[in-house]
């Protein structure tokens, strides 16, 4: 029964990154608009006027 | 917000400022491309981002000094209609509430999954061979994980009980608090008495559904707070602000500052607080006094911002602006449409109510009961603790509220804002369809305006007389005009007449705008499927016809109406030659035309005698009456603010579809909610009894319990989606 010892720490620990996943992506606001985001995949403006926007601008939100 | 979509390379030195706006009109994936791209190149605007679930965009500006007015001007380019909103205490504090439930039931998932897998480990042991010790240390673990996150994820239920208990009241928290610690407290004591069960995940499974409950219900309730909002911010109106050289520019409430003086048209709201400078006019102030008398003022008395405007035309001086005044206006609309709660929800509070002592009495009893016939102190705790969970009625606390999501939910992508969670149970009992013709089933056909009839002098006179009216007749020709003799000042002293047009005295001439009867024309010369509006000026009449199309899919729509057996009647203000071919296209054989306002209302009224139920559709001033005297309205955005505050449900847009739509998906909803109602119940009286017998442990309560929770949840995503036909027929039977 000795594997019990990292088994369960194993199991724990995965449950705790997924909760941890969870609560993180809740503060960073990405449950907010669940609609836009299924719409914003499709959107591939990307592509085209990158160069307007300067990359480290990209990285703050409001 | 992980990456802003519009960004420019400027100096952002200064202190950055944040501007939230509803933006109205928005129906595809290509408007947040399609605003955000266009925003990009705005002076100054740091960031735009535009939520597509609360229809709002959130931008930032460099410095405070920003101009917001090219914003505008793009966003009304690509007909989006914006108006700069403020979140209001109440919305973000009920948004933190859902945040906090989430991770509670983030922590309660988290706690269940694991100490389940633990005690599936303990249970598949128990039959074949696991030692006390591994057990025991099986139960410690899961003692160790479902404590903390009990502690963690049960406080909404804990203060709540503890608030209940404090204030002499009882509410279903105290009985769910007690048989979670209960359930706790006891597993605890099997597991130091080497017990072979412990119920760790009963609780924490009991938490985990009841918490998935709470948090639809407030999703909901946060969905129905920001449309409410958002309704609120649309209908403070754009002020028509009067500028220095008398022409009348159209800006935002918001924008208005003190000493401006503002034109409030007959049926409009009034934007801020201020004085009258000229004209008189009855206000309605209701929500300010709950008087539904009409205050009459005259130059020099105050009048406040959210009032509307009776039948004249208002010069206000502003004198004060912004949230303070608008403020309690959207409070008080945000509060109703929340807490008018429909009454199925009414009904399930009440059971709650009593429902509370009953399950404390029963687990009590049943104890007792059980001890008296001989059971030891262990086997009767444990099942009352079984009684206590099974009887939690949290199916019959979400019957309705699911249902209400996910029906509010699919109306709100289909362009219709609910007022209030009733309205779907009034729309399903709806027999008769009334519809006003005018801007309701016809709109005016702008593209070919026959204004040309009138001479310059005579359109520019005409132009600043339809300024003052929100008839989508007088709106055809008021862009007519300021398309040829661009802006045009405002009149002084304009009176609306409800259903007959709009009056001015001007430079000594007597003008009138309006049906032919209004303008002194006796006669009215026939011209087809046209509507006729007449202008007169000191007497001389000029007779404009205006071209009315049928909305796109109005054909269809009454046809399928029809079909499902609704009653469809069209009662018009209009003439009977414009009425009657628009009633032949449509298929109605009852009509009637050149009905009065207070006509309409007797008409409703007769039809209610008969024991029928109305829905009542229009969008005009004349309508307002009949709007809130039927047993269920509805008024399109484009309609007056009058209207707007009389209807049930708004909706947008050009197609009158949704009004089936609406009436299908209300009737789907009332019928799933009975549903529900039915299967809490049935779940109760069969889980109860068996339950107080002894039959049930803890764990098979817990997962019953939630069972029924998950089964009626489940059920409510079926009122997605309704076909009006079928419902209908079943509704005949």
């Amino acid at each position: 029964m000795s594997v019990l010892l990292y088994l369960v720490p194993t199991a724990l620990g995965l449950g705790l990154v997924g909760l941890f996943g969870f609560m993180w992506s809740m503060r960073s606001g990405q449950y907010d608009d669940m609609e836009g985001a299924a719409n914003r995949i499709l959107n591939d403006d990307d592509l085209p006027d990158q160069t307007i926007r300067p990359a480290a601008n990209d990285l703050k939100g409001p | 917000m992980a990456e802003p979509d519009t960004t420019l390379p400027r100096d952002t030195t200064a202190v950055p400022v944040q501007l939230e706006l509803v933006v109205e009109g928005i129906d595809s994936a290509q408007a947040i491309a399609q605003i955000e791209q266009a925003l990009a190149g705005i002076p100054d605007l740091v960031y735009a981002r535009l939520n597509m679930t609360t229809r709002r965009l959130s931008t930032q500006w460099a410095h405070a000094g920003y101009n917001a007015a090219p914003l505008f001007a793009v966003l009304d380019r690509f007909g989006y209609r914006a108006v700069p909103f403020t979140t209001n205490q109440a919305e973000q504090e009920e948004s933190a509430r859902t945040k906090w439930l989430l991770r509670c039931l983030a922590v309660a998932g988290f706690a269940t999954m694991n100490v389940m897998l633990l005690s599936v480990s303990v249970w598949s042991g128990n039959v074949t061979e696991i030692s006390t010790e591994t057990r025991d240390l099986f139960h410690w673990l899961s003692a160790l994980i479902a404590l903390p996150a009990a502690g963690f994820a049960g406080q909404p239920f804990f203060f709540n009980a503890i608030r209940a208990i404090r204030s002499g009241e009882m509410v279903m928290d105290v009985p769910i608090s007690l048989g979670i610690l209960l359930a706790l407290g006891m597993s605890v004591y099997e597991t130091a008495h080497h017990a072979e069960h412990a119920y760790f995940d009963s609780a924490l499974m009991l938490l985990f559904f009841l918490l998935s409950g709470r948090v639809l219900d407030h999703v909901m309730r946060l969905k129905t707070r920001a449309t409410a909002a958002n309704l609120a911010a649309l209908r403070a109106p754009l002020a028509s602000r009067l500028g220095p050289d008398g022409s009348l520019s159209e800006v935002p409430a918001d924008a208005l500052a003190t000493g401006d003086v503002i034109v409030v048209a007959a049926g409009q709201r009034i934007a801020a607080d201020g004085l009258v400078v000229q004209g008189q006019s009855a206000v309605d102030e209701s929500f300010l006094t709950g008087e539904t008398d009409r205050r009459v003022v005259l130059i020099g008395d105050r009048v406040y911002a959210g009032m509307l405007n009776g039948d004249g035309q208002l010069q206000v001086q502003v004198d004060a602006v912004g949230r303070q005044t608008l403020l309690s206006e959207i409070e008080t609309l945000i509060d109703n449409a929340v807490t008018s709660k429909s009454r199925y929800v009414q009904v399930a509070d009440r059971v709650a109510r009593v429902y509370a002592p009953v399950v404390h009495v029963t687990a009590a009893l049943t104890a007792i009961g059980w001890l008296m016939a001989g059971a030891s102190l262990h086997d009767a705790v444990i099942i009352a603790i079984a009684v206590l969970i099974i009887t939690c009625p949290c199916a019959l606390a979400l019957a309705a509220p699911t249902v209400q999501v996910v029906v509010a939910g699919a109306l709100f992508r289909k362009g219709v804002l609910m007022r209030s969670g009733d309205v779907i149970e009034r729309m399903a009992d709806v027999d008769v369809i009334v519809f006003d013709k005018t801007g309701t089933l016809t709109l005016p056909d702008t593209s070919q305006p026959d204004f040309a009839r009138l001479s310059d002098g005579d359109l520019r006179l005409a132009g600043r007389l339809a300024q003052s009216s929100h008839h989508p007749l007088a709106r055809a020709l008021r862009d007519y005009a300021r398309a040829r003799c661009g802006p045009l000042a405002a009149l002084d002293d304009v009176r609306e007449l409800s259903g007959q047009g709009v009056c001015t005295t001007y430079q000594g001439m007597d003008l009138r705008l309006g049906s032919p009867a209004f303008c002194g024309l006796d006669t009215e010369t026939p011209t087809g499927g046209q509507s006729l509006i007449a202008f007169a000026r000191d007497g001389a009449v000029t007779l404009l016809p205006v071209g009315q199309v049928l909305r796109r899919d109005a054909v269809e729509t009454i046809k399928a109406l029809q079909t499902a057996s609704y009653r469809v009647l069209i009662l018009s203000g209009d003439r009977a030659e414009a009425v009657e071919p628009v009633a032949r296209a449509l298929g109605i054989s009852e009509w009637q035309a050149g009905i009065k306002p207070a006509d309409k209302l007797d008409a409703l009224n007769r039809m209610k005698a008969e024991g029928l139920t109305v829905l009542m559709i229009g969008d005009g001033v004349n309508d307002a009456p009949a709007l809130a005297g039927a047993a269920v309205s509805m008024s399109p955005t484009s309609g007056a603010d009058v209207t707007q505050a009389a209807a049930d449900a708004l909706f947008m847009g050009e197609g009158l579809g949704v009004v089936a739509q609406t009436l299908a998906l209300c009737h789907k909803g009332r019928a799933v909610m009975r549903e529900n109602f039915l299967m809490a119940l049935v779940y109760n009286l069969v889980a109860v009894p068996l339950a107080m017998a002894g039959m049930v442990t803890p764990l098979i309560a817990a997962a019953a319990m939630s069972g029924s929770s998950v089964l009626v949840a489940v059920n409510a995503l079926r009122a997605k989606s309704g076909r009006l036909a079928r419902s209908r027929t079943r509704r005949a039977e």
